[in-house]
């Protein structure tokens, strides 16, 4: 048993837990009693592995960015995410939780998302299923993601607007657990990210840890050797992070970097920086790291990037950062943008803005020249190109 | 006045810190004992408060605009005994609680004279892990929720672990909807007064009026109303109206 993964009480050292009112406690403790045995469950994995080969185009390449290794002086891998049907890492976890909701029997689904790009994944698993489909957005995130939310009303689903508080991802996630405790029988919430009560961290991330372990086979074929030197991936609640560093991190010998949005700057009061800035606290069910006011209110917080603007952090990680595991920095809007087209210009590849902040911290690093660097690229950049050509006057 | 497994009837009022006004809480919950509320919860505001309905959520954003905060609430409850003698808890999400120090918090509630607190997403096993010693050592009950869907063993955990009263919620929802009492919602009432239960039960969620109120009482020892008081309090001259308010309830 990993230290550093869940145990069996859904703590990872003294983060996670599952902090509900009673009332979501069935929901609950029904996926508690059954998610590993349904994962383990031979039709299912038979099913799940199926689906990310003909439907979401799995493995996703492990590409090795030439031109960006050039400029930086390591072997710098791209562990192409972006490639995946719906544009995202996000589908891998939709594709197990819609498996795993029809064989709890459930009718109906719900989500929250940021950006867009969860609900997209989840409106898509329920189309591919026929399941109905309720997808709650922050108001202002619907604006800012006007394609993404016209995606998934094509794929059926309903999206309904958070309108409470930030009116962004966290008050989504408040919105869709009261749907999900006023409708506690015949429906499944599929969290987007590796927060919420147990066992959703270790679920989701369970779902995403294909990217590290693909990475492992693919690295081996291309280097010769299973783990690079350090791998690196964007964090918001953390989920494609969790995929990239999941098979990696028992080998203490490589190096984890995980990347947050400063937004205007760690100190500049609109920001989602949460490790830098928060404190131990609960939110949305699970004991993690929280920007707070003395208080204990939640404060809300900023990015460009709808992906990563949420005021926590998934317990998981928030274990790796405080049993120093994990090196977590992070990298502000402007350093993002111009990451994102420093790669669109080098590789042809324009990275959606999440994961550019990983791209970002490059430029702070120093390398002796040989080292294997894998960066997760959770997203593709078409659903920021708004925001691009705001930014750069396109 | 205690709320015992003899209690029949009761009447306690949900309203949430600092709204209206910052100073609102002692006069509201003075006004409140002298029209005939039995006991009192008094909310602490949180940022998040995904059990909560539009309207008590909307109290909360105003009462933490107005500058509300848990250490400011035990600092206007200070005088709290001098004025109200009626049970008093405190109901809040975990997060405000964990920052004042559970500790503080049980301690701060005994020195004002506060019952006990309900914290719905504090759960059973956390609780019993890490609080329970702490709560008891200061005498401050922490009241916990059954549902419709709480299972026969979950309840009798909970009987053990009470020391006061157990919050039964009228159906499995978030605050501000109406109680319906469907042959269902009668079933399962009755199946928890069956129960024979160690501690005395009262039933919140649902209920606004005189017919809910009775429908509710009928089965356990009292009922909650929430949304419906601090829909008043949105009101003008809501303390002139709080008589007539407990009366249309209580009868």
């Amino acid at each position: 048993m990993s230290k550093y993964q869940v145990d069996s009480k859904g703590y990872y050292g003294p983060f996670g837990g599952a902090y509900i009112p009673e009332m979501l406690y069935p929901n609950v403790e029904e996926l508690q009693n059954q998610y590993l045995q349904i994962m383990d469950d031979p039709s299912f994995k038979e099913e799940f592995e199926q689906l990310l080969k003909d439907y979401v185009g799995r493995p996703s390449p492990l590409y090795h960015a030439k031109r960006l290794s050039d400029k930086y002086g390591a072997k710098i891998f791209l562990k192409r995410e972006d490639l995946n049907h719906t544009g995202a890492h996000k589908i891998n976890n939709t594709i197990g939780q819609i498996l795993l909701a029809q064989k709890l029997g459930k009718k109906r689904i719900i989500a929250e998302t940021g950006a867009g790009q969860h609900g997209v994944a989840t409106a898509t698993v329920c189309a591919l299923k026929g399941l109905e489909c309720v997808v709650y957005m922050g108001a202002i995130d619907i604006e800012r993601q006007a394609p993404n939310v016209a995606r998934m009303k094509m794929m059926g689903a309903t999206v309904v607007p958070a309108t409470s508080g930030s009116q962004t991802l966290k008050d989504a996630t408040n919105e869709a657990l009261r749907d999900w405790i006023n409708n506690p029988v015949d429906t499944h919430y599929i969290i987007g990210s590796v927060v919420g009560p147990h066992p959703y961290p270790d679920m989701v991330a369970r779902f995403q840890s294909i990217i590290s372990a693909e990475t492992r086979k693919q690295l081996l074929e291309k280097t010769g050797k299973e783990t690079p030197d350090i791998v690196m991936a964007c964090v918001g609640g953390g989920s494609n992070a969790a995929g990239m560093f999941y098979n990696f991190l028992d080998d203490e010998e490589v190096k984890i970097i995980a990347v947050e949005a400063a937004g205007h700057g760690v100190d500049s009061g609109e920001t989602a920086a949460t490790t830098a800035l928060g404190r131990e606290g609960v939110l949305h069910g699970s004991r993690q790291i929280l920007m707070q006011t003395e208080d204990g209110q939640v404060i809300e917080p900023y990015s460009i990037s709808a992906g990563l603007d949420y005021p926590g952090i998934g317990p998981q990680h928030a274990w790796l950062f405080k049993s120093g595991r994990g090196e977590y920095v992070s990298a502000t809007d402007d350093e993002a943008m111009q990451a994102g087209l420093r790669l669109t210009k080098l590789e042809g590849i324009i990275p959606a803005i999440e994961s550019s902040h990983a791209l970002a911290h490059l430029e702070k690093m120093k390398f002796k020249g040989d080292e294997t660097v894998v960066i997760c690229l959770s997203g593709r950049g078409d659903k920021d190109l708004d925001n691009y050509m705001k930014y750069f006057n396109l | 006045m205690q709320v015992t497994k003899h209690s029949n009837g009761l009447l306690s009022i949900y309203f949430t810190a600092g709204y209206p006004t910052l100073d609102s809480t002692v006069t509201i919950a003075k006004a409140l004992e002298e029209a005939g509320a039995d006991f009192l919860e008094i909310g602490f505001p949180y940022s998040d408060p995904v059990a909560d309905g539009p309207t008590i959520q909307h109290s909360s954003e105003e009462a933490l605009k107005n500058g509300m905060t848990l250490a400011l609430l035990f600092e206007q409850l200070k005088d709290l005994r001098q004025h109200v003698s009626i049970p008093v808890y405190l109901m809040g999400y975990f997060n405000p609680v964990l920052q004042y120090g559970v500790e503080n918090f049980c301690k701060s509630c005994k020195e004002v004279g506060v019952n006990g607190s309900i914290i719905p997403d504090l759960p059973m096993y956390e609780y019993e892990e890490l609080y329970q010693s702490i709560f008891e050592e200061n005498g401050i009950s922490n009241i916990f929720l059954v549902t419709p869907q709480t299972s026969e063993s979950r309840i009798r955990k909970i009987d053990d672990l009470t020391t006061n009263f157990i919050y039964l919620l009228s159906s499995n929802a978030i605050t501000g909807g109406n109680l319906e009492v469907k042959d269902q919602a009668e079933a399962y009432f009755k199946r928890i007064k069956d129960m024979d239960l160690k501690n005395p039960f009262i039933i919140g969620f649902g209920i606004s009026n005189k017919e809910t109120f009775g429908k509710a009482t009928k089965y356990a020892n009292g009922a909650i109303v929430g949304t419906a008081f601090v829909k008043l309090l949105a009101e003008e001259n809501y303390l002139t109206k709080i008589p007539d308010f407990i009366k249309s309830i209580k009868g």
